[in-house]
């Protein structure tokens, strides 16, 4: 019994560490939403600049939200990825698909 | 009730979510559901930005939009995917009181965000005429984004069938993947909602 409660003491502790990471991608999720908005609602950049800008720090959240939020970092995430990953490249083609109609 | 006692052991696994073999299916079920809405979405995104400027006459994306609101519907829905990473953090510690509470702060915040977009769709409606009929650009609109809406509120639906319909029995290896698939889900609905600021309001912004 004192050995179980050791263990859950350890895996407390590592169950905190991991909160501690949870809330520093938190606030960096937000400083990228704050930011791109900011972009958007001065209007300090040209669209040929603000456009790939919004989209990379829109890819950086999802990125985020999907390793440490959805903890596709840790293991045993392989099929996981598997699926999501041949999700996106599946949504690539149709995004890419339905916008290439409309370029002439 | 022999059964029952055996799924809820004195000492928790460390992953009580993915202790059992019903435990990982669900997870990897739902891993391949949101592969599905992955391209799901991906269509009614790509059907928007290739109609967002066929208005027929009507209002454009940078007349339509406000910024304001869209900044608060993100950071409802941004927290609320934090709240639910705290009731998964209880949930770890087999502490189902503070999950049930994490899980009921993410459900308001939830309900929030949806009230927030029910107001902004009948602020397009009656101020600006702007309906699902009124071009190629309002279906695509609102079709995408009202099919993240209900979304939100099917999870919404899903979170309060979980917590009520577990609210007496506890924590325990029967229900904990449950409430995992729960999180889960919620975490993709932001994700969605991150490519629905970026993509329509805020490139319709610049655009």
């Amino acid at each position: 019994m004192a050995n179980n409660t050791k263990t859950n003491e350890f895996h407390k502790e590592q169950n905190k560490e991991e909160m501690k990471k949870q809330l520093i991608t938190f606030a960096a999720m937000i400083i990228f939403t704050v930011i791109a908005f900011l972009i958007v609602g001065t209007g300090i950049m040209s669209k040929m600049m603000a456009i790939p800008l919004l989209l990379i720090m829109a890819l950086i959240q999802v990125a985020f939200q999907f390793y440490y939020f959805m903890h596709m970092k840790d293991k045993g995430h392989e099929l996981a990825s598997i699926m999501i990953y041949g999700g996106v490249w599946a949504a690539i083609l149709t995004v890419a698909a339905l916008t290439l109609v409309i370029w002439w | 009730m022999s059964h029952d006692h055996s799924l809820n052991p004195e000492t928790m696994p460390q992953h009580p979510e993915k202790a059992t073999l019903e435990g990982k299916n669900k997870f990897l079920g739902l891993w391949f559901f949101l592969g599905g809405e992955t391209v799901l979405f991906a269509s009614l995104f790509g059907t928007y930005l290739a109609l967002k400027n066929s208005t027929a006459g009507g209002p454009t994306t940078q007349e339509l939009y406000g910024l304001e609101l869209v900044f608060v519907m993100t950071m409802l829905l941004l927290t609320s995917s934090l709240t639910s990473v705290y009731a998964m953090y209880h949930m770890k510690n087999n502490d189902f009181k503070k999950m049930q509470l994490w899980l009921g702060i993410t459900g308001l915040l939830g309900i929030g965000f949806l009230a927030c977009e029910i107001y902004e769709f009948y602020h397009y409606i009656h101020e600006y005429g702007f309906t699902f009929r009124s071009s190629a650009f309002g279906s695509a609109f609102y079709t995408l984004v009202g099919f993240h809406g209900g979304h939100v509120l099917f999870g919404l639906c899903w979170l309060s069938a979980i917590m009520i319909r577990n609210a007496k029995r506890g924590l325990n290896l029967y229900n904990a993947p449950k409430f995992n698939t729960f999180s889960l889900y919620w975490h993709f609905i932001d994700v969605v909602w991150v490519f629905i600021f970026t993509v329509v309001y805020l490139m319709g912004k610049v655009a």
